[in-house]
């Protein structure tokens, strides 16, 4: 399996274009691995305008900004572009750029269809956005239940659908890449349990991608032809059934927020370890319940359906799946305490980050437990209690992971160690932002107040108030970020090749910044 | 030093969480003996998690303090325990039946709908409610009653907000307590969700599909919800009222709908033989037109399309009269455009379609009558 690779990179070994033509064409993965994580900040940064005109307007009863109809404009390009433009692009981003570095290759194993799985990302998320300018954009929540986004739709369903087709191909040639990659250019030597940690979360994540987006793509077609060809797949009229299309919805989009945290598993079970000084409790044990969640991941899918009717049976057995996922969860958190437990510990800014998502995405989890209760999730479902949960996983969870990543491989990537105490402002200013924005979501929702509305009864009004006031803390604090990785391009203190003294992995064996092709022979594992 | 003041915070959130269940922070406990095991169980979790997260953040916070390098702590060297991850796998496993159990039964208890004294059918559409009692001959409905000037506040600063503002009703659902009441649940148009809080029933309401509900509430009173499931545009402007009146004001209050309904019928007859002048029509047209048809087509007639299209200018208002009945009338299935003719009378029917082919420079001189309404459409 694990064959020598150098005849394999060398047509353009040696060679990079200048100027525009090195971006366009490149099959570097390091190249490519940049350019994703840009656009990840890019779409980041326009997903995270649209929440704060949402929080705007929320921050008092009352229409004072948007009318109901854009309001619900925003939140579905919102949700679609922070999940599919953000997060996920984030994670191939660093899939690219460190996943070849990490098992001793020399460069993906398929770096044309790595172009190529980029470069159509931004024609997507163009089509996507030039709704808004042509007719109104999607306004049926990034779930798009039918038969609100078929029959009841604006006239965007054709630009959602087209662009969701296009994020899929991308989605789904980025796995088959890193899938190929792991299984045949790992370094003599390097078995799969000896991979890094954040090489199986990729992996595993890969497989998720392609027994999913397939499914989406079938569900958005669908949704096409209801719309537009009269078909009837989810028009109860014509003898479909609404309900399947959120059945179907969900078995994609499920496992679709586990490929959205494996890889922030894949990060912190990283940094944690270099920052404890000590190696990464439970190895072994992290890799069958990274597995384990995966397979349990496309047996709980209606937890987001309690309420549409399910019989009994169904609602206890998607209840049990869902309460089962929390022991390889729980593992997991067990796992990085137990890391952390008796090590020598650093409060660098990767670390502090990791240290914030473990105890952030645990509160998620839990929030994630009370969820899975089928007979309180009438109560809870479809509030802000859901909305406090998803953005724990995935802003304090996904996000936070992202960030720690970043610090934690800038010095490799540009040759310059950050500044410190920008990095430190960024953490702080984000960590306590983030908590008064979210926290008190959980509170709205319990009190009873529904998800995905302009405006809201008055006993809502103060904690509104607060959430907004976090929201727009929040955003301005990643500003700093973005000032902290452009001084960092341009200069900074000279990063060593290992920049961290607790680090391990084949990564901090090149100089930093890592050269243009790393690897050309493969490094010897023993 | 600093881990003394952590520890203080930390006994303050926990103090401080023991008053979680009189203020508003917290999930209602409600007024049925459903919503009452609800809360039971979310309380359940809630300490669960409680404890455990005081548990896996204090061993994290205590190696954040003691176990630094720059105390000088030097790195343990064990990574493995099958040990202690056997027991870390087993121990959630019975928490988790602790949970799992006492959510089954309750769960039981929901989905039981056998033997119900009252049954109503609840229909949501964009975005009003409409409830019909079975057995009873009586059915209404029931849509958001607080004054636009009030939320719309894009054009200036607008009214005061009033007490319940977005959580009144002009015509609440109206129950008995102490009787089980059965809810059959279903939607004209897009999916909505028919969520009371106090009575911890939330059931989406999918068009083509009949889902159940019930309650059984304890006592009488004014219970407010509003509809769970994104369902358009004004999604967040179709709150549901619930009133529960003991036994016997509640068949006094049947009674008393069944007057009113004979009364409205009598109404309806003798408005056949009524014949308005233009300025009536126009008058009774806007109030309409305002309370039922501006939320699509807007006050002005210019609508939002491509959604919901102009009436300004619409070749249907300003065409054939009898198209115009026919869709207003009898809606246009598969689009927001709803059957009326359920919904209003007779004179609010020929006011309206007066008033669109009238206003806004649609003027098309046409008077409609009610019996002119009646013959179009026979009803
Ligand atoms: C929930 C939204 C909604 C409400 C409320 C509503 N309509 Fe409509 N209406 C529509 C839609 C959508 C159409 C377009 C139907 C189609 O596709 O032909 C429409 C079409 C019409 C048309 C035909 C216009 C044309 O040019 O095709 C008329 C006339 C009309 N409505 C009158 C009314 C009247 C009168 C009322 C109030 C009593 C009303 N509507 C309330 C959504 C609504
Ligand atoms: C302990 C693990 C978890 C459990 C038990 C859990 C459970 C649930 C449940 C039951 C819901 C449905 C709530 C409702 O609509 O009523 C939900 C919603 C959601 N969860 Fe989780 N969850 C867990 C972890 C995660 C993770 C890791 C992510 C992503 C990183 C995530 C993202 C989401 C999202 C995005 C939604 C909302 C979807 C929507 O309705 O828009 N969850 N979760
Ligand atoms: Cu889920
Ligand atoms: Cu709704």
């Amino acid at each position: 399996m694990t064959t020598s690779t150098t005849d394999m990179a060398h047509d353009d070994h040696g060679y990079m274009a200048t100027g525009i033509k090195r971006w366009l064409f490149t099959t570097n993965h390091k190249d490519i691995g940049t350019m994703y994580l840009w656009f990840a900040f890019i779409m980041f940064l326009t997903g995270g305008s649209m929440a704060m005109v949402i929080r705007a307007e929320l921050f008092q009863p009352g229409l004072q900004i948007v009318n109901p109809d854009f309001f619900n404009q925003l939140t579905t390009v919102h949700g679609l572009i922070m999940v599919f433009g953000a997060i996920m692009p984030a994670f191939t981003g660093l899939a690219n750029w460190m996943i070849p570095m990490m098992i001793g290759a020399p460069d993906m194993a398929l770096p044309r269809l790595n172009n190529w799985s980029f470069w159509i990302l931004p024609f997507a998320f163009t089509i996507l956005l030039s709704s808004f300018f042509l007719g109104g954009a999607p306004n049926f929540g990034w779930t798009f239940y039918a038969p609100l986004s078929t029959t009841y739709s604006n006239g965007s369903t054709a630009f959602f659908v087209f662009a969701v087709h296009i994020m899929g191909i991308s989605s789904i040639m980025g796995a088959i890449n890193v899938i190929v990659t792991i299984m045949n250019l790992r370094a003599p030597g390097m078995t799969y349990m000896k991979m890094p940690l954040f090489v199986w979360t990729f992996f595993i994540t890969a497989y998720l991608l392609i027994a999913v987006m397939p499914v989406l793509a079938g569900v958005v077609t669908m949704l096409l032809t209801d719309t537009y060809f009269g078909t009837s797949f989810f028009d109860a009229s014509g003898g479909g059934d609404p309900v399947m299309f959120q059945h179907i919805f969900w078995f994609f989009g499920h496992p679709e927020v586990y490929i959205m945290i494996l890889p922030a598993f894949g990060i912190v079970s990283t940094t944690i370890p270099t920052f404890s000084r000590k190696k990464l409790f439970g190895y072994s044990s992290m890799v069958y319940a990274t597995s384990s969640i995966a397979f349990l991941s496309f047996i709980v899918w209606a937890h987001h359906m309690f309420t549409t009717g399910m019989p009994l049976i169904g609602e206890l057995f998607f209840m049990y799946c869902t309460l089962l996922i929390a022991v390889p969860t729980g593992v997991k958190v067990f796992n990085w305490m137990a890391t952390m437990w008796r090590g020598s510990i650093s409060f660098e800014v990767p670390m502090m980050f990791s240290i914030a998502f473990v105890i952030l995405f645990t509160i998620g989890g839990f929030s994630g437990l009370m969820l899975a209760m089928a007979p309180v999730d009438f109560q809870y479902h479809d509030t802000y209690f859901v909305v406090a949960h998803f953005h724990y996983v995935l802003v304090t969870g996904s996000l936070f992971s992202i960030y720690a990543a970043a610090y934690y491989w800038l010095p490799k990537w540009t040759g310059h160690m950050f500044n410190e105490t920008l990095a430190k402002a960024h953490f702080w200013c984000s960590l306590i932002s983030v908590n008064l924005l979210f926290f008190p979501m959980h509170f709205l929702g319990l009190a009873g107040m529904p998800r995905r509305i302009p405006d809201y009864a008055l006993q809502f009004a103060d904690f509104n108030m607060w959430v907004s006031i976090g929201g727009f803390a929040f955003g301005l604090s990643q500003l700093i970020f973005l000032a902290v990785v452009i001084k960092c391009i341009r200069g900074g203190e000279k990063a060593p090749a290992k920049p961290w003294d607790g680090a391990e992995g084949l990564e901090w064996t090149v100089p930093s910044p890592a050269p243009y092709h790393t690897f050309s022979t493969p490094p010897k594992i023993d | 030093m600093r881990s003394r003041n952590l520890s203080w915070l930390l006994l303050g959130v926990l103090f401080s969480s023991s008053t979680w269940a009189e203020s508003s922070i917290n999930l209602t406990e409600g007024v049925t003996g459903v919503s009452h095991d609800v809360y039971d169980l979310h309380m359940l979790v809630l300490y669960i998690c409680t404890v455990i997260g005081l548990v896996v953040f204090g061993a994290m916070f205590w190696s954040m303090f003691f176990h630094r390098k720059s105390k000088g702590h030097v790195a343990a060297t064990f990574h493995e325990s099958t040990k202690v991850e056997i027991l870390w796998t087993v121990i959630p496993i019975f928490i988790l039946l602790a949970m799992a159990i006492p959510a089954t039964n309750t769960l039981i208890a929901i989905e039981n709908n056998d033997n119900s004294e009252l049954t109503i059918q609840i229909t949501g559409s964009q975005w009003k409610w409409h409830y019909s009692y079975f057995d009873q001959d009586l059915d209404y409905f029931s849509v958001l009653s607080t004054p636009r000037a009030q939320w719309d506040n894009l054009s200036g600063p607008g009214e005061e907000k009033g007490e319940n503002y977005l959580l009144e009703v002009d015509k609440p659902l109206v129950i008995p307590i102490n009787r089980k009441v059965r809810f059959l649940i279903t939607s004209d148009d897009v999916i909505h969700s028919w969520w009371v809080p106090a009575f911890a029933v939330k059931q989406d309401a999918v068009p083509g599909f009949i889902n159940e509900a019930w309650t059984n509430v304890d006592e009488p009173g004014v219970y407010r919800g509003q509809c769970a499931e994104l369902c358009g545009k004004d999604h967040g402007y179709m709150p549901i009222v619930v009133t529960a009146l003991p036994e016997n004001e509640f068949d006094a209050w049947l009674k008393e709908q069944k007057v009113a309904a004979i009364a409205a019928a009598e109404a309806e007859k003798a408005s056949l033989a009524e014949r308005m002048t233009m300025e009536e029509l126009m008058t009774l047209g806007e109030s309409t037109y305002v309370a039922s048809c501006a939320a699509c087509h807007q006050a002005n007639g210019a609508g939002f399309p491509p959604s919901f299209p102009a009436l300004k200018g619409s070749p249907i208002a300003l065409g054939d009269v009898s198209k115009h009945i026919d869709i207003v009338v009898n809606g246009k299935s598969g689009t927001g455009m709803q059957a009326f003719g359920k919904q209003l009378t007779l004179k609010q029917l020929a006011a309206v379609i007066t008033y669109e082919r009238n206003a806004w420079g649609n003027n098309t001189g046409d008077v409609v009558q009610t019996a002119d309404v009646k013959a179009a459409t026979g009803k």
